[in-house]
């Protein structure tokens, strides 16, 4: 194995003063390293986590990944802090490049893709889970609820330990005295039998010489000091007095502002424009026309059609101007599909399955059908969905002698600045970007679209250009949420049993085993068909569970009631081979009271959905009266393994709920004439205070493989409150959003 | 030229009339603590204070607060060393997740604090009415100004009692 040197790092001049740096990387080479052109050149290495301690004791985490409100951040740098034994007044978590030492071009680019090799201990054997990791790390993806349980796991808690062996070493060498009797508390090394305490950046110089240990022990949970406590979030302060910099608080000098708008309908483009009225507006600069764009990445990939982009002194003067603009957008073949035309044709191609791809196929279904007492079906479907972050797509750009440097709020560092040069010709070295706090993300600042037509505008106009979207154009030109349609049936024998689960559905993302169930069954069909759109498609919080989770947990409770069961028990009862879901549930309705009957009017849904390695139980109660539906009360309960930062987590959960809630309720992007009708938050809702539920979050820490917290929130709230609607009117809701039912008693 | 007040500095501006305050705030001014959100006055992000009344900047020309006070979430801190109650109640209750409303709900909060020391439940519903969270933190948002008035937390269990109670 290659000897680690980051001596040429350091005496770059990162560290000032003389400081210890660390960093975890994964070689390109490596097998997780095809998953990316980005990173298999010649000599490259991404670096997915640095540790610096500074001369003042000061350890700082240096991690690419993204904060979009999940507290990235914290929850990371408590694993660091907890391993390295840091004080943990001591420790700060910096989001890589956006820091001073790396904030300049050449050093960007240093971070990014320095030449230097390997400790051994990053080098294991890969597995699914290094594959996953390589694939978030090395690509600086932030999504699928991936952070905590990768690059804290294999990187934060790996780096920590290191670090402290080191400066252990380094003291034991410095005191001559064996290590074993070096002790690490409170960011210092102690030496107990001579009343000897030094701060840890005392043996920084010396550490730094030394080739990292192979394979650092790491700590088991009874001896966790910082991990699985509250603590607060280190970006708060700044989120509460409006100083912290997302992408649109981005200032340059010289600065101009943009606004776009894109052919409405997908996959369209231009005709004619007449600019003459938006040319006379003062303050406009240019109108300018973006042709399409598209971009190939293993994540983030997408094709988008040509837009029209107005530059001006200020935001106000190039929306004016773009209002004032006469724009005749060419004909398409899809400018009569519909929201009801897709609908017929998901409807059509389930019904025909034709080249139906099987997900599961278990036992001898047409016999359990055959021989049912009873058989149920139903179809389900759910709308297109946008994702509407609060801070609409921007990203500042400065194009000048062959270099881009861009501010963006991102989920995908690298992607993007692969895709931005790419777009302007450019080679991927001499484009610098500056990730910023993320107003939201959800999957939608995964795709680069909104980068490239920033800097291609820059480049354009020869000055610095902030564009901004409208959120019209937010809610209009969206990577959505796939609509789909879903087709049950249910066989049950006497006794009420499942006995046979069939289902198709139209339009499959991923991950596969989204519109899986975890109840025993003794035969089960489960497959999908192909039904192309012309709607561009987006991974949203929790990618396909948001949609199976509604139509499984559903169906279930359909063939609950059918067998006359309580839907809790009739789940209970299909789930004993799996302790951990059975404990979760249980749990659930545990808290929630579910054996409490409520007042008439009133109704409980539970649901339970596993995705993204946690496992997540909900109960809703509702109140129905006069058709006016009232969500009362949510009780959470998940097993993600092990929480880092429980209040953390409970968060996460809390905000996957309203955001799967905001959708349940009101979430529809209907397609008119080839393009979205709908246009801003009038007509797109989102959840407001009156209407949020109280939430109670419990979290099981049951020691098993850690699990996502940004994502598994959201799936299990609509199902367990369409069952709650069932369970308080006997109205089924099988479409989404419940907006468009009416509910009677 | 058109002249307001900000944060207590009186500021001279030559911009056109029908510019939303939003962008002379943001633009002008660098006060980039109010944010854009939507335009049409839906969400809330762009709220400051008008004469101590919550409004949203976004759609209120600068012509339409000629001569007026404005205030802002970076005057909202009686000082450089001291939060806003509300402030230090968002942090305790650790409400913002990605923070991007966070300006305008605290801003909202504060101009329903400033006529209401006791705020009730649907009192805080009214005033907030104005503003979305895509992160969905409204029960922290709820405590937090609770705590702030030094309102007594209500307690689900106990509403959830009355409300079984109430309905036999």
């Amino acid at each position: 194995m290659g000897k680690w040197t980051r001596r040429g790092f350091i005496s770059a001049g990162v560290i000032a003063g003389g400081g210890l740096i660390v960093g975890v990387a994964i070689r390109p080479g490596n097998r997780a390293s095809e998953l990316s052109k980005h990173v298999t050149g010649e000599g490259e290495t991404l670096l997915h986590t640095w540790v610096k301690l500074d001369s003042d004791n000061v350890v700082t985490a240096i991690v690419p990944h993204s904060e979009m409100g999940q507290g990235v951040g914290t929850a990371l740098a408590q694993m660091l802090a907890d391993e390295l034994d840091a004080d943990w007044n001591l420790v700060k978590f910096e989001e890589a490049p956006a820091i001073s030492e790396f904030a300049n071009y050449p050093m960007g680019k240093g971070m990014l893709l320095a030449g230097v090799d390997m400790p051994d201990f990053v080098v294991p054997t890969v597995d699914g889970v290094l594959i996953r990791t390589a694939q978030a790390l090395d690509l600086q993806i932030t999504g699928g609820s991936l952070s905590v349980r990768t690059t804290g796991a294999y990187g934060m808690r790996v780096a920590g330990a290191a670090v402290k062996e080191m400066l252990r070493i380094a003291a034991a060498q410095a005191w001559q005295v064996p290590v074993g009797q070096v002790v690490a508390r409170d960011s210092q090394m102690i030496h107990e039998a001579t009343g000897r305490s030094e701060p840890y950046s005392a043996f920084a110089a010396a550490a730094a010489e030394m080739t990292p240990p192979a394979s650092p022990t790491l700590k088991t949970p009874d001896e966790f000091k910082i991990m699985g406590r509250h603590v607060q979030r280190h970006d708060l302060p700044s989120k509460v007095d409006g100083t912290a910099t997302f992408a649109l608080d981005v200032r340059v000098p010289n600065m101009l502002y943009a606004t776009v708008k894109r052919a409405p309908t997908f996959g369209g483009g231009v005709d004619n424009i007449d600019d003459t009225l938006t040319r006379g507006i003062k303050g406009v600069v240019d109108v300018v026309r973006l042709p399409p764009a598209a971009f190939s990445a293993l994540v983030g990939g997408f094709s988008s059609a040509e837009s029209v982009a107005v530059v001006a002194e200020g935001y106000w003067q190039a929306k004016k101007g773009m209002d004032a603009l006469n724009i005749q957008w060419r004909a398409t073949e899809n400018d009569a599909v519909s929201s009801d035309t897709i609908f017929a044709q998901f409807d059509r191609d389930i019904s025909a399955a034709v080249d139906r791809q099987p997900d599961v196929s278990e036992g001898d279904l047409a016999a359990s059908m055959a021989n049912a007492v009873q058989v149920i079906d139903a179809d389900y479907r759910v709308p297109f969905l946008a994702h509407t972050c609060m801070e609409p797509l921007n990203a500042t750009a400065v194009v000048k002698d062959g270099f881009c440097e861009i501010w963006i709020g991102c989920q995908s560092p690298l992607s993007f600045r692969q895709a931005v040069a790419d777009s302007l010709g450019f080679e991927v070295e001499n484009v610098t970007l500056n990730n910023c706090f993320m107003g939201g993300g959800f999957g939608r600042k995964s795709r680069a679209d909104y980068a490239i037509q920033a800097a291609q505008l820059a480049a354009k106009v020869g000055r610095p250009v902030q564009l901004i979207w409208s959120r019209e154009e937010d809610v209009q030109q969206d990577f959505y949420r796939p609509a789909v349609q879903s087709r049950f049936r249910g066989a049950l024998d006497e006794a009420g049993n499942l006995t046979a689960w069939e289902n198709t559905y139209a339009g499959k993302m991923e991950p596969v085993e989204a519109p899986l169930i975890p109840y025993t069954v003794a035969a089960k069909e489960i497959g999908h068909v192909a039904s192309p759109t012309h709607v561009p498609l987006g991974a949203w919080r929790s990618v396909d569970h948001s949609q199976h989770g509604f139509f499984t947990e559903s169906f279930i409770d359909e063939v609950a009631v059918a067998a006359g069961q309580d839907s809790y028990e009739y789940r209970a009862t299909r789930l004993k081979h799996l302790p951990r879901q059975l404990a979760v549930l249980r749990k659930a309705a545990t808290e929630a009271q579910w054996d409490v009957p409520l007042a008439p009017g009133r109704g409980r849904g539970i649901a339970l959905q596993e995705c993204f390695g946690s496992i997540v139980a909900e109960v809703v109660e509702v109140t129905v009266k006069d058709g006016n539906l009232s969500v009362d009360r949510v009780v959470a309960v998940i097993d993600a393994g092990y929480a880092i930062s429980p209040d953390g987590m409970k968060a996460q959960i809390e905000s996957g709920i309203i955001y799967g809630l905001s959708a349940a309720l009101y979430g529809e992007i209907t397609i008119k004439d080839g393009a979205v009708a709908e246009s801003n938050f009038h007509d797109y809702s989102s959840v407001r205070m009156s209407k949020a539920p109280v939430i109670e979050t419990h979290i099981i820490n049951s020691g098993e493989t850690m699990g996502g917290a940004g994502e598994p929130g959201t799936p299990p709230i609509a199902p367990a409150l369409a069952n709650a609607i069932f369970n308080a009117t006997g109205n089924r809701i099988r479409q989404l959003p419940i907006k468009n039912s009416t509910l009677n008693v | 030229m058109t002249v307001i007040t900000v944060n207590g500095t009186e500021q001279e501006l030559q911009v056109d009339p029908t510019t939303p305050l939003l962008w002379v705030l943001r633009e002008q001014l660098e006060l980039t603590g109010t944010k854009f959100g939507c335009g049409i006055s839906q969400c809330g992000a762009c709220t400051v204070h008008v004469n101590g009344v919550a409004m949203r900047s976004c759609i209120t020309p600068i012509s339409a607060v000629a001569g007026q006070n404005i205030s802002t979430i970076e005057g909202l801190a009686p000082s450089a060393d001291v939060l806003h109650p509300l402030q230090q109640a968002w942090i305790d209750e650790q409400v913002p997740q990605c923070g991007y409303c966070q300006s305008g709900q605290l801003m909202s909060a504060a101009a329903l604090l400033a006529k209401n020391p006791s705020p009730s439940d649907a009192d805080i519903d009214d005033a907030m009415a104005g503003n979305i969270c895509r992160c969905g933190m409204y029960s922290r948002i709820r405590k937090a100004i609770k705590s702030a008035a030094g309102v007594q937390q209500f307690d689900p269990a106990l509403v959830d009692f009355v409300q079984e109670v109430t309905n036999g």
